[in-house]
């Protein structure tokens, strides 16, 4: 599946100033893989120990992947995956 | 106290005092960080007592290089103590920091204050807002006084109380179709793009020490001593965790003596995520959808639970959750106890203090402060259907025959309920 991952301003650093990478996976695990693969240093300002970090938010087309099968959710072609700071609100 | 920089809760990642909320290294939280050397307790007294009636009295112990004005002054509002409430629950000496006394009638108006002031400073001609409500009405009138614009993001479904005392400011009010965390998520991408103050978003480590005033407040008004305990709604977690911060600054610094005060985490059981963390043993809450008529506290995926969830455990205390009839039994509590009509954040407030109290959690010895947030006349349908009116002819006659002697049941024909 052809899916688009939106990086967050904070992280456009380690992404060369990239906003949008288009990745081919077949859940939302594999398309943060896929972009891992292209930004290494992205791996590690979001994830620990393979799970996402506490304060990262990670959406599917507007829907939060925790009401979903989590990193496991599995993407549509053409499918949005927004990677957003989770200390927002209140 | 200087305010130094901002630094990350999770890895100390440190940064300067700009408009940034976010670690790039962790993604964890930033939290402005002060300089408490040279500190002398009697002169912060003396200073704190000689300056305004609201919260820049505090000026020192917020974060700003030099003291803050604006054009609404919050805080100061009365802490109540509720004897009549203590006897009916069985507990010692219970007070109520009546926040609803504030300018737009919300502690909100505190966060705004310094949110505002802050993004003034910081360059901003535009702040906007992700809101359950009584953050909406605060951020209107605030930017409205201080005559800059502001757009405001609320759920949709809003209760028409705090929809229309948004738009009386003549803010841009903006309602989302979705619950609060869909607008809180549409704000934090709208945040990166335009170039406004977000209060709760990009000025959100500004925002938040403006609750710590509540904790000084409570200090202050109880005579330079700290409560027991205390009880407070969490919603984002943000007031419960500023609160416990404002008693440990002032504790650490020597301005109030004594241990701190056990934290009593209050929330809906229709949007707990919290509480349930709480209960389970978790250190991280698992997102809800909310579904509560506390919608002042429905947020479903709460940015500081995590802290939260520290503050209670280390404090000894707890973090319930209540029911909507609950909620509705707690608003009534404390308006025939004390006169105070809350809306349902109050009311989920009021009914864990009652929870608290039938669970025998609180000593006959313990001073307990309860934090009542918000305004009864802001949710008006938390508390429809619930009394009955006599209705009756404007005579003497029509009054004996149809109003009963207190404590008689009135015919239910003549009576409505409202």
């Amino acid at each position: 599946m052809a899916v688009k991952v939106k990086i967050p301003a904070q992280l456009r650093p380690a992404t060369g100033g990239e906003g949008e990478i288009e990745v081919e996976a077949e859940t939302v695990g594999g398309a943060l893989d896929a972009v891992f693969a292209k930004h290494d240093g992205l791996r590690e300002r979001i994830t620990e120990d393979g799970d996402l970090r506490r304060f990262v938010n990670v959406y599917v087309s507007g829907e939060d992947i925790r009401f979903q099968d989590g990193l496991e959710t599995a993407v549509e072609d053409g499918a949005e995956v927004t990677i957003l700071p989770a200390v927002a609100g209140g | 106290m200087t305010v130094t920089g901002l630094s990350c809760k999770e890895c100390g990642t440190e940064y300067p005092l700009e408009a940034l909320y976010v670690c790039d290294r962790c993604f964890g939280p930033l939290e402005v960080g002060y300089d408490h050397a040279g500190i002398d307790a009697g002169s912060a007294r003396r200073r704190i007592q000689a300056g305004s009636s609201g919260i820049w009295r505090y000026a020192d112990f917020l974060p700003f290089a030099s003291p803050p004005t604006s054009a609404i002054e919050p805080g100061l509002t009365p802490l109540v103590r509720a004897d009549r409430l203590a006897e009916q629950l069985g507990v010692g000496e219970v007070w109520i920091k009546n926040d609803a006394a504030n300018p737009t009638h919300s502690f909100k108006d505190r966060v705004v204050a310094v949110a505002l002031a802050k993004a003034l400073e910081l360059g901003f001609d535009t702040v906007a807002c992700a809101s359950t409500g009584n953050l909406a009405n605060a951020v209107a009138a605030h930017a409205a006084a201080a005559g800059i614009d502001s757009y405001v993001f609320v759920p949709a479904n809003l209760e028409e109380q705090k929809l229309l005392a948004t738009g009386v400011y003549g803010t841009t009010l903006v309602g989302v179709e979705g619950n609060y965390d869909d607008v809180n998520r549409l704000c934090t991408e709208l945040a990166a793009e335009r170039g406004w103050a977000f209060v709760n978003v990009n000025v959100r480590p500004y925002y938040a020490e403006g609750s710590k005033t509540l904790a000084y407040e409570t200090v202050e008004q109880l005579g330079w001593r700290l409560p027991d305990r205390v009880v407070c709604p969490i919603a984002s977690g943000s007031l419960f965790t500023k609160i416990g911060r404002g008693f440990e600054e002032w504790r650490s610094l020597g301005l109030v003596a004594g241990g701190l005060p056990i934290f009593h985490g209050a929330q809906a059981a229709g949007c707990g995520p919290v509480a349930a963390a709480f209960a389970d043993g978790d250190d991280v809450c698992r997102p809800v959808r909310p579904d509560t008529i506390a919608k002042s506290l429905a947020i479903g995926d709460p940015a500081d639970g995590p802290y939260a969830l520290d503050l209670a455990r280390t404090s000894g205390g707890s973090i319930d959750a209540v029911s909507d009839d609950e909620i509705r039994a707690g608003i009534r509590l404390l308006a025939e106890t004390t006169g105070i009509f809350t809306e349902t954040a109050g009311g989920v407030t009021a009914a864990t203090l009652a929870k608290l109290a039938d669970r025998g959690e609180i000593g006959a010895d313990d001073s307990v402060v309860v934090y009542i947030t918000g305004e009864g006349l802001k949710t008006l349908d938390a508390v429809r259907e619930g009394f009955a009116m006599h209705e009756i002819e404007p005579t003497l006659e029509s009054f004996a025959a149809h109003v009963p002697e207190r404590g008689a049941v009135a015919a239910p024909a003549l009576t409505r309920m409202i």
